[in-house]
């Protein structure tokens, strides 16, 4: 009896709810932790950037029209969709991050729970940082927290799955889209999740996912006009980084203790501005 | 008029199309999706259980006046029984990670969506309110509370009420008939997500919905004891505001047996939630949109046949627009379709019980007592069951019956002012405050009013939006204490 040969699966960049190859035409290969050859991931170039970039602009307005409640829905059933898929998450953290079977999947588990926790703030951010300000004079005066539109995201290098989470939902949370640049050495995570984010109800382009070398790739994302915050979290220069975001006044949020449900509200505030509404009193 | 049950504007306001009769044809959604038992037993820690005096009674369908099912009524020992589940429930469901709370809440609220058209039909055959406000109003509004909820259960120290808010224990909870499953949800989300256990008693006329809900807590694996629910009648409810077991009292219901409820609880400073009784007002002025003033002021008080706490049962309208709205409200009320409330068509459908029906004929012949001028529409009726045509009162002073007491029913009572100092006056003047509705193109000047009414709600150029986010409740004799939004938490969390 031959052994039957495996389907090999082509780990594709996510632009605009497309998957796509690089328009470069590149690719480089993925190893795991112990060395051995994984897959092929597309090498993104510059103009990826860039139409990714245009797409998360594209796909912001629609995200942030829907109402909170259902963006946390929508977070949810992207969670419904991790937790489907954790077995295969788990084979593909363990792979690139070298962890045993049960500590993968207990960080895949860890990672859908965070993702759970986000998608519970949708509606409730606005109470928490928002409210009425007593102000002197006849006004009704009140805050909102607002998205600023598109945030470019550094993953993080190490945690490919549970550590993205953070990175890249918190911004979605507050009504952002996202491009973010996978973990170099450890993309395929990201590239699922991508996928899991086509399926889940998300606007087309709201989370674009790209694969490549951060060198090349990070100075076009943190310099671009359009984007407007930056988490740079996976970044091994984010000096050099955050110093080309300050052209365009980007929002930067430099890497830090990971998010969690005790460690505050720093992910959540980092890429949301506010309005101030006035509004006159008087019969 | 039209002659048939329904009957649809066009014909009603007398004009003819080349189509012909354009009466809207039956669209009944079918019972068929809902199964209802014969008899229904209490559902204490994790299973149904006969009453310990295995003493029953019929719920009603009131658009037929055909009983339903029978349903267990629960005695004092059995209200002991669900208190001590409930109180063995709580260790384990307190201590369990929040995170892990939240995920039960979203269980529960994926299940509600996923059975919302069963239960919609099952709402609205117990309660007679219109399948287009089960399917559309109540079934999601449940879900999305729920939902909401759910999401803060691993929140609890962000909602700012200090850093580590405990819960309270067990919560004993009272809910009217009105809204029976949204009523469920608004009570038990915000207690199970701060870590509570249950008590829930349903009303009497509306429990099936509760007890479909038992269901749905089964599929979701919630813990036995950590929800119980006790039907019965108010001998019922009585026995669950007097179990000492109990650490928190939620009631919604009337005025009345809410001040009983304070009152019983003098002595033993059990926190105390109430959402009760209401007179809201509806203020339009003379600069209003009147196309949706006047959709407002039928939704806010023909919504659910004016069975809403917060129904603006009031309407004060500006002098200078008086004659305009009420020639438009007439020829709206007209409108209403009042028929069988499983059909998609119905605007309004049947009063809850022969006791609600009664009632509100007796506040309606006191307003004609009194001299109030009496509009009612002539939509032809059912036979069978408990219906009430929509009525509009004018010429009503400010000391009828009418303008005072909650009619809960479709019965508006129109006053008119001429200054917006006036405005808030007559709104005022009245012991509740649950909410108000305020109609002007002018932002400020409807702000100005916001800011003098006593009310906990204010809605402007809008009626009845309800929100998991947003609290509600009332403020004087309406009741103390919110539901929904973060404030919601507060009721539920010792802090």
């Amino acid at each position: 009896m031959s052994e039957r040969l495996d389907v090999r699966k082509t780990y594709k960049l996510v632009i605009g709810g497309a998957f796509v190859r690089s328009e470069s035409g590149r690719a480089y290969a993925v190893a795991g932790a112990d060395g051995t050859f994984l897959a092929n991931a597309a090498r993104a170039s510059r103009k990826d950037v860039r139409d990714a970039v245009r797409a998360a602009q594209g796909a912001q307005p629609a995200w942030v029209a829907h109402s909170a409640l259902l963006r946390g829905q929508v977070l949810y059933r992207l969670a419904e969709m991790a937790e489907a898929r954790a077995a295969e998450l788990g084979d593909h953290v363990a792979q690139a991050e070298g962890l045993d079977e049960a500590a993968a999947r207990a960080s895949v588990a860890r990672g859908v729970d965070r993702l759970v926790w986000y998608a519970g703030w949708a509606d409730k951010v606005g109470q928490v940082l928002g409210g009425a300000n007593d102000v002197a004079g006849p006004y009704f005066n009140f805050s909102v927290p607002v998205p600023v539109g598109v945030v470019g995201v550094i993953a993080p290098a190490d945690s490919s799955f549970e550590g993205l989470i953070d990175a890249l939902v918190a911004p979605l949370v507050t009504g952002n889209a996202v491009v973010v640049l996978a973990s170099q050495r450890r993309p395929v995570p990201a590239v699922l999740l991508g996928e899991m984010s086509a399926t889940a109800d998300l606007p087309a382009g709201l989370v674009n996912v790209l694969t490549g070398h951060l060198d090349e790739l990070g100075p076009v994302l943190a310099a671009h006009e359009a984007v407007d915050g930056l988490d740079l979290t996976g970044a091994s220069d984010p000096a050099a980084l955050a110093a080309l975001a300050a052209d365009s006044l980007t929002r930067v949020l430099h890497a830090g203790p990971p998010a969690t449900p005790e460690g505050g509200l720093r992910r959540l505030r980092a890429f949301v501005d506010t309005t101030t509404v006035w509004h006159t009193v008087g019969a | 008029m039209s002659s048939e049950p329904g009957g649809q504007g066009l014909a009603s306001t007398g004009r003819v199309s080349r189509l012909g009769d354009l009466d809207y044809a039956p669209a009944p959604e079918s019972a068929a999706i809902v199964s209802i038992a014969d008899a229904y037993g209490l559902y204490i820690d994790g299973h149904f259980t006969d009453p310990e005096r295995h003493e029953s009674f019929a719920t009603l369908n009131p658009a037929t006046a055909a009983p339903l099912a029978r349903v267990a009524r629960a005695s004092a020992a059995d209200v002991d029984a669900a208190v001590q589940a409930a109180r063995r429930a709580l260790p384990a469901w307190s201590a369990l990670p929040g995170a892990e709370r939240a995920k039960y809440l979203f269980r529960i609220s994926r299940i509600i969506q996923e059975r919302q058209r069963e239960l919609a039909v099952l709402e609205t055959l117990d309660n007679g309110k219109p399948i287009r406000e089960t399917r559309d109003v109540d079934i999601p509004l449940a879900a999305g509370h729920f939902f909401y909820y759910a999401g803060w259960a691993d929140k609890l120290a962000f909602a700012g009420f200090g850093p580590d808010p405990r819960p309270r224990g067990v919560a004993g909870q009272i809910i009217p008939w009105n809204f029976p499953l949204l009523m469920a949800a608004w009570k038990l989300a915000p207690a199970l997500a701060a870590g509570n256990t249950c008590v829930l008693k349903p009303a009497e006329t509306t429990p099936l919905s509760a007890l479909a809900l038992a269901d749905i807590l089964e599929q979701a694996e919630l813990p036995a004891g950590v929800v119980n629910i006790v039907t019965g009648d108010g001998a019922t409810g009585a026995d669950l505001v007097d179990h000492p077991g109990i650490d928190k009292l939620a009631f919604t219901g009337s005025t009345e047996v809410g001040r009983q409820i304070q009152r019983r609880l003098a002595a033993r400073g059990l926190p105390l939630t109430l959402e009760l009784g209401g007179k809201g007002a509806n203020i339009v002025f003379d600069d209003a949109p009147l196309d949706e003033a006047i959709e407002g002021i039928i939704d806010g008080i023909f919504f659910n046949q004016g069975h809403v706490c917060c129904a603006g049962s009031r309407l004060l309208v500006h002098e200078g627009v008086a004659d305009e709205v009420l020639r438009r409200l007439r020829r709206r009320v007209d409108q209403l379709r009042v028929g069988d409330p499983l059909d998609k068509n119905t605007d309004v459908g049947a009063i809850n019980s022969a006791a609600q029906l009664a009632r509100i004929g007796e506040l309606v012949a006191a307003g004609e007592a009194e001299g109030a001028t009496r509009y009612t529409s002539a939509c032809p009726l059912p036979a069978a069951g408990y219906w009430f045509a929509p009525t509009v009162f004018t010429d009503v002073a400010p000391a009828h019956r009418i303008a005072r007491e909650e009619i809960f029913g479709p019965v508006l009572a129109v006053m008119t002012f001429r200054t917006p100092e006036e405005a808030v006056a007559k709104a005022n003047d009245t012991t509740y405050g649950l909410a108000c509705g305020v109609w002007s193109e002018k932002g400020s000047r409807t702000l100005w009013v916001a800011q003098r009414l006593r009310a906990g709600v204010v809605w402007a150029n809008a009626y009845n939006r309800f929100d998991p986010a947003s609290p509600f409740g009332g403020v004087r004799e309406s009741g103390f204490g919110r539901e929904g939004g973060r404030h919601g938490l507060e009721a539920y969390l010792d802090v």
